[in-house]
Parts: structure tokens; C-alpha cells; sequence
């Protein structure tokens, strides 16, 4: 075992490299990928170690981006894409939903689209519009991606090494307001799979499920609530698609209780199709319905306002209340 | 405010702008024209495709002779000059059995490639083993030119698939119908044989290009013009194949594109031409040297084939609402299979019984298209589950074994 200390943007960046030494297949394209190393220095360094034809400054147009990588792939290639910020991808929706997710099978199995579509996620940097959004729920709800979101160091290195060697697409999420969290990272070997969910914190009161950068908000409510005398299970989502669902079962099957959270708005978000799930595996287990917390129903709101539309520990706390209190 | 400031180009009014409208009045739209019919004859469509246009063989058969093109045409032997007449026959009796397959049901609905052989033929033949197609829906030709059996052409088009065959085994990809997708796609197919070398090495069997096929609607697609942007940065080894069909379901050229196609090439920083899309001697020489170029290093290449859509849309599609008559008969005098039969006779290098000979080889192809089409099965319920992901997916299998199950509780009832 060798650990080091990183952040977990050091993370994906030591993952990428370790990717790109494993397999010369595998390129970066993306926006200030280059010398600037990307606007959040995620691939800072590797354009100068694995050159302008494998590290690729593109130009300034996110269709143009996925569209050009999914000929890579077809060609052979494993591009892995970053888009800049998470409200910048709608450009390349369209090749997200209408190529990517669908080439396989209008090929009938006869090609694949190995592609890494790396997205900086959601709020709480004081960003301008645009710059803060969680939009996960479009992409879990289309058949032919995956989709994950990682969320400590040692994660973000091993999960973007296995979404590049992942045959099929990956949405890759980053907690862009948690880049900069240190954390132990095991270099030696992978904590687990990529479509696993992991249980961060054992409890058997009440089971929180969240992801990215909503779980270091979820082990502090937890650890509040310890102090309260309430024990609370904590669960890292780690795959949004396919869901993980035999662990989340288990731990609500175990505590009966269950608060989703996540940064999205929760109307057709992630969190309702985990709740229906969850009713219909565990239905004689529950002890209460199974309730979000989530961003409110509206646009992300300016900056100065974000705190109140985030999730927070507290809000966290009063969801837990609700639950305990049926 | 600085002295550089006030210098800036943009103070001077008019400065850069010339006198006279960059595009010439045949080519401006009349948006008042009292009389429709002075109009249309205003339009390119009707009027001709102008002086930039490269053509070789004109409506009645003539040749043109073109100092850069004629030693292309020269080269080609008359086994392969007869090869194009079958290509251009053979194909347009696929496009009529298809379209009479979706008139009696058989197909929800086709594309028909009819009046664009010639652009589709000239440009596939152009093509080397090693290069790669990406067309959109309607490029029957080319995947006939790439040897795809015509059968696959009809299985997306009669709801048993998406497409379905193997893009790999021709080097032809899946028809997209997204409008311009494909450009990009194309596009990074090159940038991959960049990566690979596969450009410039002097090696006729391993330097490769890509040609992407699209139609003037689609040019205004962002996709096209961010293919644009990348092949011209990248340098990429491609060829953009624009078959201008004149129209974009019902929207005419001049609602759709502001100065002519072929020259907007110039501001992306690569060359832009016009050929006579209907002149399959012109395409196949000007796409060969584009095609040239860009596997010896030389970078892409825009082709505008000025072409018309003597047909429908698609067979959904009812073309009496938006265009008259008479410039359908203006475009059936410049018919590409005509001219060029015409040509042939002429020169010695078919004769009556060649094509007697094609004519029936068509009807038996046909034949057993038809037959084929017909005997196509609908896939069983639990195929679409099938390629969705390479790797197992719980949620796949789980759904798969659902409706598993849902069929099976209806055997044996009555």
C-alpha cells in the first residue's frame, strides 16, 4: 500500500496521466487544456508530458468537442472530454443524447463509444450564471450513458482511470466547490469498482444517500447528529447510472429510514427515481417516506442567494427530524 | 482615448465595403417580387449553377474540356466509364423499387436519391478502400459505390432497426439523420488518422481520408460550421460533400443560405468549389482531387454539388405545396444519367446492348430487393435490449427479464 496526500482536482489529474501512460489510445480534448492546464489546472502538466496531439486545445465550441471525439472514438480512440463548467454542456447535448448514448445500438453491437465526458458540477464558489449547475437528471435518464460523480481524492483518481477503461460512455462528474479537498489516495490499488456505491459512515437510524459534493455536507450532519444521539448511515453514491441499488436497499432495509440529497432541483431530479425505487424494494421496511433535500424549483439563483438554495448541513439536519419524527 | 483607438478600421465608415453587393443578382433574394414567377427564374436553381461551376459534360452531352480535370478523366478506362453508367442506373431502379416498397407499406417512409446519382456515383467512385463515408440519410449512391448491399439501406427505413450495419465493413458509417452531426463526426474520424499517421506518408494503400455528406440545409447547421472551424484548425485530412438539392424540405436556397455555399469555404480557411452535381464526370474528378489532397497532407477541401431533388423530400413530403412544375421540368433537361448516356453513345464506349444488358440486371436487383424487403422480420420484442451497453446493465437486464416474463404469462392463452 502507498498512500499520498492530494486534492482531489490532483487526483483526476494523477488518474488521467496514469490513463494516458497505460494507453496511448487515450487523448484529452477540451477547452484550456493545454498550457493553462484547464480553467480548474485538472490537467495541468500532461499537455507538456504527452503533447499537443494527444492533449488537445480545441477550439472554442462544445458540439464541435463531443462530435469531433465521438469520430476519435470511432477511429479507435478514447477521447476523454472536458467540458468547462457544467452550464456549458447544452451545446453538446445533442451529441450527448442523439449520438453518443444511441451508437451502439444503431449499430447492432457493431461499434462503441469509449468516451469520458468530464464535467466540473454544481454551486457554492460564488460563480457568475451559468457556472454552478447540476444537471445530472438529463443524463441519467438516457439509456446508453453512464453516468458518476466522484467525490473525495483517492475516488477522483481511480474512478476516471475506470470510466477511460469503461467501454461504454461515461458522464464523469467532478464537486467542482470540493477540487481542492485533501485526502489520502492508495495509489496500489482501487477501492472498488466504478458502479459501486459505498457506505462512508455506518448508522442505524436513518440512511443518507448522497453524491459528490454533497456527501462531505451529509458525514458532517452525521457527525452532528452522533452528538444527538442519532445514528445516521451515509452513503456515497458514486454511480448516479446505473443506480447501485442492492446497496442502497441493504441500508435501508437495515435503518427504514432514508434522506436523499442532492445539489439539483429535486422536481424530475435524481432523488425522485431513488425514492420510487427505494418504496418499491422497501416498502415494509419503511418507517417514514422516503424524503430529498434538494436545490429549489427554480434557475440557480445569483450567487449571493446560493447558500439559501444549497443543501446545508442544517437542512440536511431538519429532513432527519421529519423522518425520525414519524 | 488613445491615438491607436481612434485608428481602429471600423471608425472609418464604409471604409472596407464595397460599391457593389457581393452577390450577384441572380443570386439575391427578391423578397417583393410582384410576380412569383420572375422569382423563381432569379434563382440559382433554376438559372444554373454560374460561371464557377466546374462541369465537364453539359446537359446535352458535350464535353468541356478543362485543362486541370481532363488528364483525371483521360485515365479512366471504359470498363470503369461503363462501371458509372451501371452505378448510376442501378442505383435509381433501387430508388424506384424503394419508394414503390413504401407506397404499398412496406417501408414507413424513404428518401429518395433521385436526380442526385451523379453527385453520389462521382464522389464514391472517388473514394479509395482505405478512405471513410459519413453520410446522412439519402446517400443510397455512395453506399452502393462502397459496396453496402442496398437490403440494409432499407431496414431503418422499414422500422426493423436503426441502420444496422456494420460501419466498419465498408468503411461507411451509419446513416445520421440529425442534419450535419455527421460533419463533426467526420471531422474527428480524421483527426484520428492524423494521430495514426494514415496522411502524407506517400503510401497509396495506407494514406486515408474521410468525406462527409450533407445537404444545403444542413449548412446552416451549427455542427457543419464547427466542422468547418475544426478540420480548417486541425488541418484535418476531409472533404465536405455538400449536395445542394436546391431545397431543404420546402425552404428554397435563397431563404436558406445568404451568398453561395461553395464560397463560404474561404473564411474557414479552406478551399471551397462548385461542381455540377449532375455531371458525374465532374464530381468524380473534382472529388478525386480533393481527396488527393487531403491524403498527402494537403487539408480539407469544401465541394458544392449543385444538384436538384427531383423527387419528394421523403415519401411523407408533398413538393406541389412549395414549388411549381416548371422548374422541375427546367432540371429534367440536365438529368445526370441522360447526359451521360448521351456521351457514352456517342463516344463508342457503350452500346444498345450494354445497356439492355444493365437494364435487366436492374429488374433482378430490384426483384430481390423487393423480395428481400419482404421477407425482412420484425425483430422479437426482447432485441431491444440488445447493444444498449457493452458491458451488463442492471437495469438492461432487469427490464429485459420483466417483459420476458410479461410475454411468456400470454402463451398458451387464446
Amino acid at each position: 500500500m502507498s498512500t499520498t496526500q492530494m486534492t482531489i482536482a490532483r487526483g483526476i489529474n494523477s488518474g488521467l496521466r496514469a490513463a494516458m501512460e497505460k494507453d496511448p489510445k487515450v487523448l484529452l480534448m477540451g477547452e484550456d487544456i493545454g498550457k493553462l492546464g484547464g480553467v480548474f489546472r485538472v490537467t495541468e502538466g500532461l499537455q507538456k508530458d504527452f503533447g499537443e496531439d494527444r492533449v488537445i486545445d480545441t477550439p472554442l465550441a462544445e458540439a464541435g468537442i463531443v462530435g469531433t471525439a465521438i469520430g476519435m472514438a470511432l477511429r479507435g480512440y478514447r477521447p476523454v472530454v472536458e467540458i468547462q463548467f457544467d452550464g456549458f454542456v447544452y451545446p453538446a447535448f445533442d451529441h450527448i443524447i442523439s449520438q453518443v448514448a444511441k451508437m451502439r445500438a444503431r449499430s447492432l453491437g457493431a461499434v462503441k463509444m469509449p468516451i469520458v465526458i468530464r464535467i466540473p458540477v454544481g454551486g457554492g464558489i460564488g460563480a457568475v450564471e451559468h457556472h454552478s449547475e447540476s444537471n445530472e437528471a438529463y443524463f441519467t435518464h438516457t439509456a446508453g450513458l453512464k453516468v458518476v460523480c466522484c467525490a473525495n481524492p483517492a475516488d477522483a483518481y481511480w474512478m476516471i482511470q475506470q470510466a477511460v477503461e469503461t467501454d461504454d460512455p461515461v458522464i464523469f462528474y467532478e464537486p467542482k466547490r470540493r477540487y481542492w479537498d485533501k485526502g489520502e489516495v492508495d495509489t496500489s490499488a482501487a477501492p472498488c469498482g466504478l458502479f459501486e456505491s459505498r457506505v462512508v459512515k455506518e448508522g442505524s437510524d436513518l440512511t443518507l444517500l448522497a453524491y459528490g459534493p454533497m456527501v462531505k455536507t451529509c458525514l458532517q450532519a452525521a457527525q452532528v447528529a452522533e452528538e444527538e444521539g442519532k445514528s445516521l448511515e451515509v452513503i456515497d453514491l458514486r454511480t448516479l447510472s446505473p443506480l447501485d441499488l442492492p446497496t442502497l436497499t441493504a441500508s435501508v432495509k437495515k435503518t427504514g429510514r432514508v434522506v436523499i440529497v442532492h445539489e439539483a432541483p429535486t422536481f424530475g431530479g435524481l432523488g425522485g427515481e431513488i425514492s420510487a425505487r427505494l418504496t418499491e424494494d422497501c416498502f415494509y421496511h419503511l418507517e417514514a417516506p422516503v424524503l430529498r433535500v434538494g436545490g429549489y424549483n427554480v434557475p440557480y439563483p445569483p450567487s449571493r442567494l446560493e447558500e439559501d438554495f444549497l443543501p446545508d448541513l442544517d437542512r440536511v439536519l431538519d429532513s432527519v427530524d421529519r423522518s425520525l419524527s414519524y | 482615448m488613445t491615438d491607436s483607438q481612434t485608428d481602429r478600421p471600423g471608425d472609418q465608415p464604409d471604409a472596407d465595403f464595397p460599391d457593389e453587393p457581393a452577390v450577384p443578382a441572380s443570386q439575391q433574394t427578391s423578397r417583393k417580387a410582384a410576380d412569383p414567377l420572375a422569382e423563381i427564374n432569379a434563382r440559382p436553381a433554376q438559372s444554373g449553377g454560374g460561371p464557377d461551376m466546374i462541369q465537364l459534360l453539359t446537359p446535352e452531352g458535350q464535353r468541356v474540356p478543362n485543362d486541370r480535370y481532363d488528364p483525371i478523366i483521360e485515365a479512366l478506362t471504359d470498363d470503369e466509364l461503363r462501371g458509372f453508367y451501371r452505378d448510376l442506373v442501378l442505383i435509381r431502379r433501387v430508388d424506384t423499387e424503394a419508394t414503390a416498397l413504401q407506397r404499398q407499406g412496406e417501408l414507413g417512409i424513404w428518401a429518395s436519391l433521385l436526380g442526385q446519382e451523379a453527385a453520389q456515383v462521382g464522389s464514391g467512385r472517388a473514394m479509395r478502400p482505405q478512405d471513410y463515408a459519413f453520410p446522412s440519410y439519402r446517400e443510397h449512391g455512395v453506399a452502393w459505390c462502397r459496396g453496402v448491399d442496398p437490403i440494409n439501406l432499407l431496414g431503418l427505413f422499414r422500422g426493423v432497426n436503426h441502420g444496422g450495419w456494420d460501419p466498419n465493413e465498408k468503411n461507411f458509417h451509419l446513416y445520421t439523420i440529425v442534419i450535419g452531426a455527421q460533419a463533426l463526426h467526420a471531422t474527428g474520424y480524421a483527426m484520428g488518422i492524423q494521430r495514426d499517421g494514415d496522411v502524407g506518408t506517400g503510401d497509396e494503400d495506407r494514406d486515408a481520408a474521410v468525406i462527409s455528406y450533407f445537404g444545403d440545409g444542413a449548412t446552416s447547421q451549427g455542427d457543419v460550421n464547427e466542422a468547418l472551424v475544426f478540420a480548417g484548425v486541425n488541418h484535418a485530412p476531409t472533404v465536405f460533400f455538400c449536395q445542394n438539392n436546391q431545397w431543404a424540405i420546402s425552404v428554397p436556397n435563397d431563404k436558406q443560405i445568404p451568398s453561395p455555399i461553395y464560397q463560404r469555404a474561404r473564411g474557414f480557411g479552406l478551399p471551397g468549389l462548385r461542381v455540377d452535381g449532375n455531371d458525374v464526370l465532374a464530381v468524380y474528378a473534382v472529388t478525386k482531387t480533393a481527396l488527393d489532397n487531403a491524403r498527402s497532407g494537403q487539408g480539407p477541401t469544401f465541394l458544392e454539388a449543385f444538384t436538384y431533388r427531383m423527387g419528394a423530400h421523403t415519401t411523407s413530403d408533398d413538393p406541389t405545396k412549395y414549388r411549381i412544375s416548371a422548374e422541375v421540368e427546367v432540371w429534367k433537361h440536365r438529368d445526370p444519367i441522360a447526359r451521360f448516356t448521351t456521351w457514352l453513345l456517342r463516344e463508342g464506349i457503350m452500346d444498345k446492348a450494354f445497356m439492355d444488358q444493365i437494364e435487366a440486371e436492374g429488374d433482378e436487383l430490384a426483384a430481390s430487393i423487393r423480395e428481400r424487403c419482404l421477407n425482412m422480420p420484425d425483430p422479437e420484442p426482447l432485441a431491444m435490449f440488445d447493444h444498449i451497453y457493452v458491458e451488463e446493465h442492471p437495469v438492461i437486464e432487469t427490464e429485459r427479464a420483466e417483459l420476458a416474463r410479461y410475454l411468456e404469462s400470454f402463451e398458451g392463452a387464446h
